[in-house]
């Protein structure tokens, strides 16, 4: 009847599992006692649940990161208390639940907290910065976010029931077949990452479709913004690389499930084909996060240097070069596997090629700034902090790019802090400061200043004293994924790391106080004109927040910065004796449950297939496919908003803008 | 301020690279709609080239099972490829029809699309219950569990088309040819020709190399 399922899934020998899931519960349980009594679930089910408007699925997004951040940190600092405790001792967590953290920290990481922070601003900010109402595929949009969302929950889900997978977050076979891990826990890997990489693939052809297609009036490629191009860029490579993992995967479950033999040691498997199809993913993914990271540095740079972009053109070769060689270099990842002198030389020299358009770009920031009138404001101090970061970052890359340096340090902790080095340093960095420059878009009041700050200088230091020494054991010989060791040479660094994650827990929160403390000064902070950096993009063309239909005419672009151009032409023109614009009516999409129930099944069959509970996984199957039928046979899929509430909604922002022109003397 | 507030024709091109042509601004709703599924397709091909990839590394690994050459049937193929052909035509046929706003020419084609479809996935679950009963199953050999994945993908793929074939069919016989509806099937086409292609991409690599081997 329930499969494999029965009481003893439930780990009630280990309490921290046990008691962080509690937690966990108590704590949504709370959350939606909270939503019921106060009455929010009508608005909370109409306005966010079902909605489909793309700059709420990407706060959806932003939000759901920022959760599984807490998550997926934890991790973080239980494996750091560990390594600092577990010299010629056991330390407090026993293999088998320290092999699960690193695992669950890295899949979080990456699939939960990356993945959906630049996939949730890319939503937010592209159709504004195109000039556009809305994303191409609206309603495909929230089954995205919502398949995302399952696979979170069944990664959180098997805290408590079950296992997660002990396998590292990559899952490399045999070690991941049936034979050596015979629990759930890979399953549940496996499951959680096919769904939410459905949804991921949704997002990428969406966004894609909505760049190449859905653009306004004028706004030819050279006039797009850089975050556009770059989200262009990592989308392509989601369209491109998520269908080899979702592949790879596949061929993983069908061995554990079926008995096949596509990376076992019997009857012909070839463990290694894992690694080439899973690095043909993984190395593209990495940039799939970075490449949107790069554009917010763009953006950030340029707005508070008050330059156009230095460079644009060769910034915009610089993003599709990366595109490309980003799949030429997967076989890095295992120069150890013997694949050959020749071979790992064309990788090696491919692997430094790399760093030669991602330098062109370093350049272009720093002639941006050149000469600029520099607002040291946090998006700016995140993105200063990124280049220097990401520059030492990527020269101990280009260390490990050399085949021989990396039969010395594969596998170490060298190698575990140069890629934390280049994640947090580009990923991390870009999303916050994509956060803390759009939060003002997307909720209309700015965030508090200092508070931001301290959290950039804490997650700053606190990110070199825990990773600086990571390097140095790693050169020690230390090697990564150890839950204890016998070396004391190794102790006093793992003591220092683990203050460094001291100081980056003060940064979380100094963040989470900052965001408090914003909303209760919002209206102080309130931003009244939409645009509180003096912006040079079409985001900041009209209100924050936007109306849901973003623009009441589609702008006319005729350069790049279109956005400035448009404040120099009013502030010479003396707009106030332009008559007022003929309005229309507008249709927008109807908001749908579809991503939310979809997902509600597509939670039941991940859940059933994972504890082999089969007329479930029908069910859920079944539930998945009537979901979409219903959706295809409704009649009305858009309504109107009548051309005098468009006005009513224009005019109030028109209205603010022409004050700010007139006070800053432009008149 | 308003949004339509516009700049000189100066700015139109700043680089004096000469030819400027301006974009016209977002593109249609059923050009928006065949595109995104273009780029769906090609993900989906994507996902295929690793399983064709798989194949391709594993073909030789028999661990003393039979090879290709000792299970092949190529009359049988032949059989599967000439319905599927056959059924690229039909769908052809229903989606002109459907452009036409036809019915009878609607139906007549989706349904013998769907018998020649239904027909191509009998043969092939033959062949896979004729294997596996010989003790040739998937679990046999790395050779075996390539190709039954592969051709197991592709013929997973025939069977969801099918599913979408009598959906479009019930929504036609419920709604019309309404515009939505028309892009749907649009889309369908799309599908349906481009399990074709893939087809021909597991005859060629699968029966034809795979026999040499």
């Amino acid at each position: 009847m329930l499969g494999k399922l029965d009481w003893s899934a439930i780990p009630f020998d280990q309490p921290i599992p046990l008691v962080a899931g509690a937690m966990v519960l108590v704590a949504i349980l709370g959350v939606l006692a909270w939503v019921v009594v106060k009455g929010h679930l009508p608005y909370l089910w109409h306005e966010w649940i079902t909605s489909v408007d793309h700059k709420r699925i990407g706060v959806m997004y932003v939000l759901l990161a920022s959760v599984m951040f807490l998550r997926g940190g934890s991790d973080a600092i239980m494996m750091r208390i560990q390594q600092s405790v577990a010299y010629q001792s056991q330390g407090y967590l026993p293999p088998e639940h320290y092999n699960q953290i690193f695992s669950a920290h890295g899949t979080i990481m990456i699939f939960f907290v990356a993945m959906p922070f630049v996939i949730g601003l890319m939503n937010l900010v592209v159709p504004l910065q195109l000039g556009v109402r809305d994303v191409a595929f609206p309603t495909l949009n929230s089954v995205g976010f919502w398949l995302t969302a399952t696979g979170a929950l069944l990664v959180n889900i098997s805290l408590v029931v079950g296992e997660f997978a002990r396998t590292g977050w990559l899952a490399f076979p045999p070690l991941s077949g049936l034979t050596y891990s015979p629990g759930v826990g890979v399953d549940y890997y496996a499951w959680s990452l096919q769904i939410s990489g459905v949804g991921t693939l949704v997002a990428g052809i969406n966004l894609v479709t909505t760049v190449l297609k859905l653009r306004t009036k004028g706004m030819n490629y050279l006039r797009m913004p850089m975050f556009c191009w770059t989200t262009l860029a990592s989308n392509l490579l989601i369209v491109a690389a998520f269908p080899i993992l979702t592949a790879t995967l596949a061929m993983l479950l069908l061995d554990r499930y079926l008995g096949f033999h596509f990376f076992t040691n019997e009857a012909g498997g070839n463990v290694m084909m894992f690694m080439n199809l899973i690095w043909a993913w993984g190395h593209p993914e990495v940039y799939i996060l970075v490449l949107p990271a790069f554009g917010i540095f763009s953006e950030v740079v340029s707005t508070f240097s008050g330059k156009p972009l230095f460079g644009y053109r060769s910034m915009v070769l610089a993003t599709m070069a990366i595109c490309v060689i980003s799949f030429m270099v997967w076989l890095h990842h295992f120069f150890t596997m013997g694949a050959g002198p020749d071979v790992n030389a064309i990788f090696g020299i491919a692997s430094m090629i790399i760093a030669v358009p991602t330098g062109v770009k370093i350049y272009n920031w720093l002639f941006t700034m050149y000469g600029g009138r520099i607002r040291f404001t946090t998006p700016m101090l995140w993105s200063v902090g990124f280049m220097v970061t990401f520059i030492t970052g990527g020269l101990t890359g280009v260390l490990v790019a050399v085949p021989p340096a990396d039969f010395l340090l594969h596998n170490s902790l060298f190698l575990v802090a140069h890629f934390h080095h280049v994640i947090i340093g580009g990923v991390l960095f870009g999303a916050f400061a994509g956060f803390t420059y759009w939060f003002p878009k997307a909720f209309g009041f700015r965030l508090e200043e200092a508070w931001g700050k301290a959290a950039f200088w804490f997650t700053f230091i606190g990110f070199y004293v825990t990773f600086l020494p990571l390097y140095t054991a790693g050169l020690l010989g230390m090697t990564r994924r150890l839950q204890h060791y016998d070396v004391a040479a190794w102790r006093p660094w793992m003591h220092v790391a683990a203050i460094g994650m001291g100081l980056l827990c003060v940064a979380v929160v100094c963040q989470i106080t900052q965001l408090v403390v914003s909303i209760r000064n919002r209206e102080a902070l309130r931003d009244r004109t939409g645009d509180p950096w003096d912006g040079r993009s079409l985001e900041w063309a009209t209100s924050s927040p936007p109306p849901v239909f973003n623009f009441a005419f589609h702008p006319d672009v005729r350069g790049e910065d279109a956005y400035w151009a448009m404040k120099q032409h009013a502030k010479e023109q003396q707009l106030e004796h332009h008559p007022e614009p003929e309005y229309e009516d507008i249709e927008m999409p109807r908001n749908s449950p579809t991503g939310f129930v979809c997902a509600f099944f597509a939670s039941v069959m991940g859940f059933a297939l994972i504890w082999h509970i089969w007329w479930m996984v029908i069910l859920g199957v079944l539930g998945a496919f009537a979901t979409f039928v219903v959706f295809a046979w409704r009649d009305h899929d858009e309504y109107v908003i009548p051309a005098a509430e468009v006005a009513r909604i224009d005019r109030v922002n028109v209205e603010e803008r022409r004050s700010l022109v007139s006070m800053a003397g432009g008149v | 301020m308003t949004m339509t507030a516009t700049i000189g024709h100066a700015h139109a091109d700043p680089h004096h690279i000469g030819i400027v042509v301006e974009h016209p601004g977002p593109a249609s709703k059923r050009i928006v709609t065949a595109y995104g599924f273009w780029v769906f397709l090609l993900s989906d091909i994507v996902m295929f080239s690793c399983f064709f990839a798989a194949y391709a590394v594993l073909v030789g690994q028999t661990a003393d099972g039979p090879k290709g050459s000792e299970i092949f049937e190529h009359r049988n193929v032949a059989i599967e490829t000439v319905l599927l052909l056959l059924s690229s035509f039909t769908c052809g046929m229903a989606s002109i029809a459907a452009d036409v706003r036809n019915r009878f020419w609607f139906y007549l084609g989706m349904a013998v699309t769907c018998v020649l479809g239904l027909a191509f996935l009998t043969i092939e679950f033959r062949e896979f219950a004729n294997l596996v009963s010989r003790g040739y199953g998937p679990s046999r050999s790395a050779f075996l569990t390539a190709f039954f994945s592969l051709v197991g993908c592709h013929g997973l793929h025939v069977s969801a088309g099918v599913l979408w074939l009598l959906t479009m069919m019930a929504q036609v016989f419920a709604k019309g040819f309404r515009a939505d509806i028309l892009r749907r099937m649009m889309c369908f086409a799309l599908f349906w020709h481009a399990l074709d292609i893939i087809w021909v991409a597991v005859f060629s690599v699968v029966y034809l190399l795979g026999s040499a081997v």
